[in-house]
Parts: structure tokens; sequence; C-alpha cells
């Protein structure tokens, strides 16, 4: 219904690659207003790669503060000043560098670097489109992802200070001045970065669900994508449903800080000083914010469990196993992502009622879940595994997926919860499944991918290198960490001498220090090879170098916009026919056999 | 001088390692780049057999180290039911994650590539995906069952005989209030807030329950087997009022009271032996970011006899008389009503 559209700009673009040498695109409208799906999608990409960095250096810094509270580090004086008076992080500064950390990594990197770099990628070359459906809106979302990238800078370079009322910033904390140098002007530029995060987000979640559903080629059924599109589609369309309601949360809270509003405020005395704000209640904001917020957890993970999915099958030599499966749990993870939102809110004094009821709904997403992980299992099960660095990051994913995932049943419980909320067990628990293993994800995802990218491949040894000491380093990291939150100790003390309960880990948050450093040096590391391998690395000789199934490796090995010469390939398979009657894979383009056996 | 050394080891450290890659790239391609191929495929498919070996060894010696400090046994009733929980849960999640983990990294190296062996082409099996739905449905139901079963006694109504306290968070410390003889916490309004006239909490006096409320600071008491009900508020921001040792936590929000009850099973002395730690206090932690304090939000619990608690609430004055000398039947000099006076002033 659609291949004929896309062939006439095909028509279009084709001419433009002929075009080649006499009137070549200007450099800014090849590399920085490009509309080419790709080039946005290493914008994207490059752009989140900055955001990890420097959220990452945030993390190294307070890891400085925990793993040593009492000595002082000149150095951090020499370039924080007043923030590191006498070499020591300073409370506000602590706390504005954790409240950036989670918003730069959850929404910048692994919301925006991850969906923005691989939808954008994956959707058009493995569906068979020549571009996105809007390629304008689609430029469009990364610009204001970057203005909203720079809001969010200068945020942290105001004389008050960044936020720092942590990730959620939840009122009446955020919404009071009064009640710290965070709640100045630096949480009205959070406010306002993320409103235009919002608007980016849209933009490339309508696109990416209107390419997904109207440009697909001939005989590319929606049950014939490959897993990675259906992930896609799903975390667009989670997308474009929660984060409406983050914006409206967020210009409420923007009311209350400066138009005087009471939506969140209510009996304040703060200082000393009575406000006259009555009616209002703080807890409404927490229901709109996790409304967005825990949808994006998924918004987070999905992308990287299709990747995962794809590179499993395609390194094991093995059709996914159960693709329908696969399929129906992502969709029952999309819809039970909108049903368990108040299970952050368990000891908010929600109604005990309410309660045991998001109870069922969040402990039921453990189902889909279970299913994914067996599938998994039974994927690599008896299959000829290639271990690439996209490969071993791919298991990698899985293994922390399933340490994640199940201490998640131990505070989807409301009544472990109790205990467990807001400590040193969650911040393990959510590091471990939503961070580190999207994280993952986005590795494998970029290993896998890079050669289409940039015709090159990454360093094969950095990249062993990067895996192992990643891996390694996680568990290291986290895995102790659920004993501080056994031991009660809270989210976001920066120190824990003054307690007799819980200063105990002393050793432990050292260790914990140190191998987070080791950790975020070989990042660097990645992001080196990463740079070094676009001009400098072993170049691609085949157009198919992984001997895939899916589109996008029918394009030339350096693809120019509009991703095919010529017609846009026919599909008459699914993507996953690998090992199939003896043959090691039959791309999704080969007509089915006369005697082809089916699966 | 030393951050130099520290930047210039980092610095040479980087290079080594690129160099080392950058080699093993031309040993590939002298070797034949599909031969250094299946070499390296070798190997990795060891590290990840050693990973798991070595992960699970070091999840038992990560226990064994850590276990001694955590929390010990629970203080309450309800800290009881969590614990029982959390234990349930434990047990069954970690069988799974053995179970999972194992065949994850067994199958890698098991299965990694091999020329002698082809993949399996297997794409789906109903009754597989009816055995891995059906099992962890099963298993759910049962922690969702006890899960809401222990979580409805915890959010019950409080017992008839539960003493009442006010527990008040504000930036950065603890208040509290206890209803007096009448055990009625008298009414409160918070534009009434005036700490300068001993009016912390915003009590109206003209509520007659309000008279004989007691107001302390940083330090709750509470009564050992007698269940207490906290009701909870806030002055500024959002805090949260966690009691690890009692496996209790519930938020203090501004605007939004709201309770929770248990019943403390040791006095503080009881914990002491316990323990072993002859410093052992309960701690009452904020557990919800509330500024920049929020680390050092600390108040403490001491939990006691009936009489001894008795002995400590008659030690103190109600807050009305402190707030108003001249209602006081014990008569006060009158030095000290100036001395109020001038403070108000």
């Amino acid at each position: 219904m659609n291949v004929h559209s896309g062939v006439d700009a095909a028509h279009a673009v084709h001419h433009d690659d002929h075009g080649h040498g006499h009137h070549e695109q200007s450099f800014i409208s090849k590399y920085i207003f490009s509309m080419d799906h790709k080039t946005i999608g290493k914008q994207f990409l490059i752009t989140g790669m900055v955001w990890a960095i420097i959220g990452g250096l945030f993390s190294v810094l307070f890891r400085l503060q925990l793993g040593y509270p009492d000595q002082s580090f000149p150095i951090l004086e020499t370039f924080f000043g007043n923030w590191a008076k006498g070499g020591q992080i300073q409370p506000e500064f602590y706390y504005g560098l954790v409240t950036m950390h989670g918003t730069v990594l959850v929404f910048f990197v692994l919301t925006a670097g991850l969906s923005g770099t691989f939808a954008n990628l994956l959707i058009p070359l493995q569906i068979g489109a020549r571009d996105m459906a809007s390629p304008f809106l689609n430029m469009l979302s990364y610009w204001f992802f970057f203005i909203a990238g720079i809001v969010m800078l200068a945020s942290i370079f105001v004389h008050t200070g960044p936020a720092s009322g942590g990730w959620t910033m939840y009122p009446p904390l955020s919404a009071l001045r009064q009640a710290g140098d965070g709640q100045k002007i630096g949480t009205d530029l959070w406010l306002i970065s993320m409103a235009l995060f919002i608007v980016s987000s849209l933009l490339g979640g309508l696109n990416y669900i209107s390419t997904i559903l109207n440009m697909r080629t001939k005989g590319m059924s929606m049950t014939r994508l490959p897993l990675p599109i259906w992930a896609m589609f799903f975390t667009a369309v989670l997308g474009v449903l929660s984060f409406p309601v983050l914006l409206s949360g967020a210009i409420l809270l923007l009311f209350d800080r400066n138009l005087g509003t009471s939506f969140y405020l209510s009996d304040i005395v703060i200082n000393g000083e009575i406000l006259p704000n009555e009616g209002g209640s703080a807890i409404l904001y927490q229901h709109l914010f996790w409304f967005l917020g825990h949808p994006e957890v998924y918004i987070i993970l999905l992308p990287a469990m299709g990747m995962v999915s794809e590179i499993l099958s395609v390194n094991a030599r093995k059709p996914i196993f159960g693709y329908m499966a696969m399929l129906g749990s992502l969709f029952a993870i999309a819809i039970l992502a909108f049903l368990v939102w108040a299970h952050h809110m368990f000891v908010t004094g929600l109604n005990p009622f309410l309660g045991s009821v998001f109870v069922l709904l969040t402990l039921l997403i453990a189902v889909p879940s279970a299913i994914k992980v067996f599938n998994w299992l039974t994927t690599l099960w008896r299959g000829n595994i290639r271990f690439t660095p996209a490969t071993l990051f791919a298991i990698g994913f899985v293994s922390l997926f399933i340490s994640g995932g199940l201490t998640g049943i131990f505070l989807g419980n409301s009544t472990i919860d109790i205990h467990l909320h807001d400590t040193m067990f969650v911040v393990a628990h959510f590091h471990i499944v939503m961070g580190v293993a999207s994280f993952f994800g986005m590795f494998a995802g970029v290993y896998h991918w890079f050669p289409k990218m940039f015709g090159r491949y990454l360093n094969n040894t950095l990249g062993y290198m990067h895996f192992w000491v990643t891996m390694i380093g996680a568990y290291l990291i986290f895995w102790p960490m659920h004993y501080q939150g056994l031991a009660g100790i809270p989210r976001r003390y920066l120190d824990k001498s003054g307690w007799v309960s819980f200063n105990q880990f002393g050793e432990l948050d050292k260790m914990i220090t140190i191998v987070s450093i080791i950790v975020f040096a070989v990042q660097l590391m990645f992001v080196f090879n990463f740079f070094y391998s676009i001009f400098k690395g072993r170049k691609v000789t085949t157009p198919n170098p992984w001997g895939a199934n899916t589109l996008e490796w029918t394009t030339k090995i350096n693809p120019g916009h509009g991703n095919w010469e010529g017609e846009i390939p026919e599909v008459h398979r699914w993507p996953y026919d690998y090992s199939k009657d003896g043959r090691d894979f039959i791309p999704q383009t080969e007509p089915i056999g006369a005697n082809e056996s089916k699966h | 001088m030393q951050t130099f050394f520290i930047v210039a080891i980092l610095a040479l450290g980087f290079l080594i390692t690129f160099q080392i890659a950058k080699a093993s790239e031309y040993v590939a391609v002298l070797r034949g780049y599909e031969k250094a191929r299946k070499q390296t495929n070798k190997i990795n498919g060891f590290m990840l057999l050693a990973f798991l070996i070595i992960g699970l060894i070091g999840v038992y010696y990560c226990n064994e180290k850590l276990k001694g400090k955590i929390l010990g046994e629970p203080a309450s009733d309800h800290g009881v039911l969590v614990d029982r929980m959390l234990y349930v849960t434990l047990l069954i999640t970690f069988i799974v994650f053995v179970i999972t983990q194992v065949a994850l990294f067994w199958f890698s190296y098991k299965y990694q590539e091999s020329d002698k062996r082809k993949a399996f082409y297997f794409a789906h099996s109903n009754k597989l995906e009816l055995i891995w739905t059906v099992i962890p449905a099963i298993t759910l139901t049962i922690l969702v069952g006890f899960g809401i079963f222990y979580w409805f006694k915890i959010t019950g109504d409080a017992p008839k005989n539960a003493m009442q306290v006010e527990v008040v968070g504000k930036q950065f410390g603890w208040e509290f209030r206890y209803p007096g003889r009448d055990k009625i916490l008298g009414k409160k309004y918070f534009k009434n807030v005036n700490p300068a006239a001993n009016n912390p909490v915003g009590q109206i006096w003209d509520d007659p329950a309000n008279h004989d409320d007691i107001f302390v600071e940083q330090e709750m008491h509470l009564v050992v087997n007698k269940p207490v009900k906290l009701v909870i508020g806030a002055k500024d921001v959002i805090h949260d009022v966690g009691l690890a040792h009692f496996r209790m936590k519930m938020d203090a929000v501004p605007g939004t009271p709201t309770t929770m009850w248990f019943t403390p099973t040791y006095t503080t002395k009881q914990m002491k032996e316990k323990t072993g730690n002859p410093d052992f206090v309960y701690e009452l932690s904020c557990d919800q970011m509330c500024g920049k304090g929020h680390w050092s939000m600390r108040g403490t619990i001491v939990v006691e006899t009936q009489e001894e608690f008795d002995a400590w609430l008659a030690s103190k004055k109600p807050q009305y008389l402190v707030a108003n000398p001249d209602k006081d039947p014990s008569a006060p000099k009158a030095d000290t009503v100036k001395q109020v006076a001038a403070v108000i002033k």
C-alpha cells in the first residue's frame, strides 16, 4: 500500500546518489541539519555518549564522597570551588550531582540515546523504507533534544547550582525556593529542559509509530518484523501515551513555583515562613510523575530487549525461540507498564486496598518477563554461538535482567517494600535491571550495528576488555549494595558516620568506589574505541558481515540517503530462518522454496 | 604532584591497552582472521563458564561476609511478618536465580561455535511456553497471596488500646507530640505554628484536648509490647519516618496526615544485650529526599517498660502550660513570666 509512494521518493534520492561528485550536499545539511535517519541516529548516539560521560563522571564524584566521606581531595576544590570546599563535596553539591546523574542517564542517555539511536537507525532499514515517515519532524526531534540538553547543562553552571531534589523532583521540595539552593533557578531550568525533552520524545515517537505502521516494504507483514522493531514500536507507544502526563505534571509544578498556584502545596511552614497555600496535594504529583515514570522503565528496557533478541538469534545461528510468545510478552509488558505506577508509592499513605491491587499487577509483570528469559535461554540452547562483543553484551544483558528482575519481586510486594522502600536495595535493583542492563543492550547494539553505521568494525580486543571489566564491575558494584539496603540504609545518604545502625559498611563503600572508577575508565576506553574506529577501524568488506537475515544487510556497505539503490527489496519470510534445512541463514528477501520445511 | 602521577599512570595505562588492542588486530591479520576469531571464541566461552563458577562462589562469599552486618531480629510484631515474607521470597528467587544463571552461562559455554556441530532449528514449542507461563504464574500467585495477607494485617486498623504519638518532620529534624491524660491529640492548624511563642506544631489552644498534650523533640519514647499508632505529618516538604529495626516506614506529607501502627517487642535495654552493642539505639531515619540535610535527619527512639515511660512522661510539662505560663497551676515565679514575655516580644 505504501511501497509505491516510497519508490517515488526513492527516485529523487536515487538521483542524488548518482549526483555524487557534482552536486554534493553541503556539510551542514549532510551532518548537522540532516534529515537522513541514519545520520540522525548517529547524532542521537554521539550526543547520548557525551551525556553518558558527563552523567558517569557525576557518579564517580559522588562515589568518592560515599567511599571516602572523611577524606579531602584538594583537586576537587580546584575544579569545583565552593561546591567542594576544603576538598570535600558539600551536601548541596552532592544532591545536585545525584539529581543530575539520574536525570541525565534516565532521560538523555537511556531514553534519547538508546531509542533515538536505534529506532532511527533500524526502523527504516529493517522494515524496508527509504526514511522515516517525516524526516523533518525527525530532525526536529533531535534538535529539541539538543536544546533540552543545553538548558540542562546551563543549569549546572548557575550560581545556586543545578536542581537537587532527586531525579523524581517531588514537590513540595521542588516547588519551594526556600527549601534550598538547588530549588532556586536550577529547578526551573530542569523543568524547562524536561518540557523540551518531552517534545523531542513525542516527535520521535509519533514518527516511529507511523513509519512502522505505514511504510513497511512489500511482504513485510507485522508478524515478519524483526523483534527490535516490535520493541521500538511498543516503546514509542508507551512514550506517546505517558510523556504528556509528565509534561502536565511539570507544567503544574512550574505554576506552583512561579504563579502562586497550589496544585501540590498545602499546610506549609518553611524556615519559619507560613505559606498561604491550602488544599493542594503533594501526592498528586507523584501519581502524575510515576504514570510516566514506570512506563519510562520499559521505554528504557524494551529497545534493549528487542536488540538482544535479534543479536542472540543471529550469533547463536538459531531462530529466536517463540517469536509469537516474545511478541505477546512485549505486548503484555507494555500494557502492564501503565497499571503498576503506584508500586513506587506504597508508603505514601496510599489506601492499602489500592496498594494490594498494585501488588498483584506489579508481580504479574514477572510472568511475561520470565517468558522472555526462558525464550532467550532456549534460543542459546543447542545453538552454535559466536562470541562477538555484541553477543557477550547480550548474554550479559540476560544475566543482569534476571538478577535485577528477581529483586523486583521483593520490591513489588508491598509487605517487603515497607522495609526496603527508598533504601540502597532499590538503588541496587534499578541500576542492575534498567541501568546496567539497558546499557548492555545499547553496547550490544553499537557493537553489532557499528559496521552498518560506519562501514568499519570496532576494535574487538578493546570490545572484549570493555565487556569483561564492565560485567564483573557491575556485579561488584551493585550486588553488595543489596545488603546495605537490607540493613535499612536509606538512599541519598552522603555520610553515614553519624548513625549507629548504618555505619558498618565503610570498607564496602570504599571497594565500590574503586571499582566504579575502574568501570568508568573502561567506558572512556570504549568511547575512544568508538571514535578511533570510525576513522581507523578495520574496514567491512562484505555487505552482510554477521550473516544476518534482516533487510539492513541487503544495502550497500555504506548506504546513502534512501538506503537502497534501485528498488526496495521485497520480503518473503520471517527474519529468523537460521540453520534451517541445513542452510546457515536464509535472508528475508529469499522466496520460500518449494520443498522447504515449515517452522 | 600526586594528582599528576595518577593522571600520568592512567594515560600510560590507556596507551598500553590501546597498543595491545592494535597489535592484536595485526596478529589476527597475520594468522588469518578466521583462525584468530575461533581462538578468541574459545577463550570467551571458557571465560563465561569461569564467570559463572567464580560468580556463584562470590555470591556465597559476599553473603558470608555481609550477612552479619544487616539487621538482626526485627523488633516489632509487624517486623516479624515483613522478615518472614522477605525470606520466603528470597528462597524462591534464589532457586530461580541459580537455575537461570547456570542455564545461561552453561548453554553459552556448551554451545559455543564448533565446526563439528550445526545449530538446531527450533523455533517454537507451545508446550514449553505453557510450562514457563504457568509455573511462574503459580509461584507468583503464592507470593502475592501471602504478601497481600500480611499487608492487610500490617496496614489494618490499630488496636483500640494503642497509644498515639504524633510525629512531625521538618527540615531537618523530628518533633513528637503525646496526647496526655485524655489520650486525644488536640486540634492544630498550620498557620498557628510559632516556635517563638512555644507553639512549634500549631496547636489550637482553644481546644481543651490540647491542654495536656506534651511536646518533645528528636527523641521518642515508646512502651514495650504496647501497640503504638503514629500520626505522621510534615511541616515543609515530604519526609519519611523510617524505622529500620521495626521494619516500618511511612511518608510524612505536608497537608495529608498519614498513620502507621506496630508493637515494639524489645526494650532498648534488651536490644543492647541481644546485639551485644552497648551503644545500640533505635534510630529514626528520614527516608525521603528532603533537602541538603536529608542524610543527617536522625531521631532516636527509646523503648521502655510502662513504669519507665510513665515516669518519663510525668517529668514533662504540657506544651499548653509552657506557652501560657499564666495558666500554670503550679504558680510560676513572676520573673519566669517576664522572661517568656521577653522571648515572645
